[in-house]
């Protein structure tokens, strides 16, 4: 398959999918800039109107903030339980061990709609109410599989003789934590942190159903789309969301370059 | 006096150091303290959540207050099986999610065997950006794109005009969901495959040409077989994604694209009936259940 045909056939199919990928995601951009209040392309004149529109939306500053909120919170709740489990799986071989790492890695394996209805209808069961810790509860559920993955990654890469080593110089498991432990996974947990935050922001699946009346940045962002509302500033809102959640995602990329983290691998 | 003051960080230490020898030489105690947390919150919340699910398919709703009754019966999975509405509405949801992934492994393959067989290095690493980042950018903004894509007045129509052809016309309907749909999870399928390709050693190939076979048949009878477990793992995500969404049929479907999805998202939201819309929830459950077995036997998890 090495022939120069094949390179080339190849190559003309890479270059077909990679701009089916992309092109999408590129007018979607450029709508934000769209001077009418008609979506129709191509776009007539440019303006910077509706990202001052949005700025002032009191709606939409809401939503922004009560994401940015719920994304910290599900984050800091991912980053404790996922490196904890992920230190228990990678460094010890205890009964049920499978186990454990399988339902950790359950809400992703489950299509979304499962884990929403399934906490719904645990909330209507045990008598609580939707609110802000609902939502976090939610996005924490598949948040830590991403916090775990990669700190698991990060210390399958790790001898776990560095810390034995570390012990025999007479280190206490304080110093052997500060000093050898934390310098190895600070990184992964940075990345794992600002993908599990990624993760968080964008989610509307679950959110839907754990959410009751309130509204995230993508359940704001729905709503109006659905009702064909208001749609000149969801356009500026979109193009400040995709570089919310891609910038993240490019910053986490070069923290764990080598490890591959990111493919889940 | 020096004594005392040397006494207090030393003691200190030497109890940091007790601790620390009495958890080296118990490592039960350290898995347990590990775990403890994460383990409760995922076995009450998740596992909870996922059996209160299941309990709830078997109440009922009085059709009359609109209250949840606790009577146990089969009612709501007798209903799913017999009323020919979900039937379709199931057999169509299972059955764009099997085109889907069969479209996305078609997209994928050339896509992951130049990055994995002929990309140079830095080609390689930015291809795989390039794949990223869809990947992660906001899906709901991405189906959102398609929206204004396939309308009347939108680019697709403006391009086919462009070189004289007619519109398309794919605006709110079934084939508009399949294309947005393996437009969505398509990174999902590259990722894996690269995976698995990446992993052929390139004396296996060098080893079926050098026994005569030529490039369809090596492709066929070496380079396919390798590259299934990555398939296998990218269709596990392909086709759970699509079994479990109702974003794509609401924004993107017509009157006759309704998921699974969305009559579970109606029952929740609209007329309240938790126990019918859990019954139905039950059914990607199953089939996941199903599919990720028989992708276990394909050796799938070893490409994951």
């Amino acid at each position: 398959m090495d022939t120069r045909a094949a390179r080339i056939g190849f190559g003309i199919a890479t270059a077909l999918v990679i701009a089916f990928l992309w092109i999408p995601i590129l007018i979607i951009m450029a709508y934000a800039f769209n001077g009418s209040v008609l979506q129709t392309w191509p776009i007539q004149n440019l303006t910077l109107h509706w990202f001052h529109e949005a700025w002032i939306d009191e709606e939409a500053r809401a939503a922004l903030w009560l994401s940015v909120k719920v994304g910290l919170f599900a984050t800091a709740v991912a980053l404790v339980l996922g490196t904890a489990a992920s230190f228990a799986i990678s460094r010890f071989r205890f009964f049920g061990r499978e186990g454990i790492s399988f339902l950790l890695l359950l809400p992703l394996a489950l299509p979304g709609i499962i884990t929403g209805m399934a906490l719904s209808s645990f909330d209507t069961w045990a008598g609580i109410r939707l609110s802000v810790l609902t939502i976090v509860i939610g996005h924490a559920t598949f948040c830590v599989v991403v916090v775990y993955n990669n700190v698991l990654a990060r210390l399958r890469r790790t001898s776990p003789s560095i810390v034995e080593a570390s012990m025999d110089l007479g280190a206490d498991g304080w110093q052997t934590f500060r000093f050898v432990i934390w310098p190895v996974i600070s990184t992964a947990l940075v990345a794992g942190g600002l993908l599990a935050f990624a993760l968080s922001f964008d989610e509307v699946i679950v959110t839907t159903f754990t959410a009751g009346a309130q509204i995230t940045l993508p359940i704001w962002i729905l709503d109006n789309i659905e009702r064909g509302q208001q749609l000149p500033i969801v356009n500026a809102v979109v193009f400040v969301v995709i570089l919310l959640t891609v910038i993240p995602v490019v910053i986490a990329q070069r923290l764990t370059r080598d490890s591959g983290v990111l493919t889940g691998r | 006096m020096s004594e005392v003051a040397e006494a207090g960080p030393s003691s200190l230490r030497g109890a940091r150091l007790r601790v620390s020898a009495a958890l080296w030489r118990r490592p039960w105690l350290k898995v347990a303290a590990l775990l403890a947390l994460p383990v409760a919150a995922f076995a009450v919340v998740y596992l909870g959540a996922l059996f209160s699910l299941f309990i709830s398919s078997l109440w009922q709703v009085d059709s009359f207050t609109g209250k949840v009754v606790h009577t146990w019966s089969l009612d709501n999975f007798s209903t799913l099986i017999h009323d020919p509405i979900y039937r379709r509405i199931a057999l169509r949801t299972i059955g764009i999610a099997a085109l889907v992934t069969v479209t996305d492994a078609i997209l994928a393959f050339p896509l992951a065997y130049f990055m994995a067989r002929f990309a140079p290095p830095r080609w390689r690493a930015f291809l795989f950006v390039l794949v990223l980042l869809p990947l992660w950018s906001s899906y709901l903004v991405r189906i959102y794109a398609w929206r204004l894509i396939l309308a009347k007045d939108g680019a697709l129509n403006w391009a086919l005009n462009g070189i004289g052809l007619p519109d398309a016309n794919l605006a709110y309907t079934n084939k508009a969901m399949w294309i947005v749909f393996s437009y969505v999870w398509l990174p999902f399928m590259v990722l894996p495959v690269y995976a698995a390709l990446e992993r052929i050693p390139q004396s296996y190939l060098e080893a079926s040409q050098d026994l005569g076979a030529r490039g369809w048949r090596t492709f066929r009878t070496v380079i396919l077989p390798l590259s299934l477990p990555g398939l296998v793992a990218g269709s596990i995500f392909t086709f759970s994604l699509t079994l479990g969404d109702f974003i794509t049929p609401a924004l993107v479907g017509g009157t006759d694209s309704q998921f699974i999805g969305n009559v579970v998202h109606n029952f929740v939201g609209i007329s309240g009936n938790v126990p019918f819309a859990a019954a139905f929830a039950t059914v990607p459950v199953i089939v996941m259940a199903i599919y990720l077995i028989i992708a276990k036997r394909l050796g799938a998890f070893e490409a994951l």
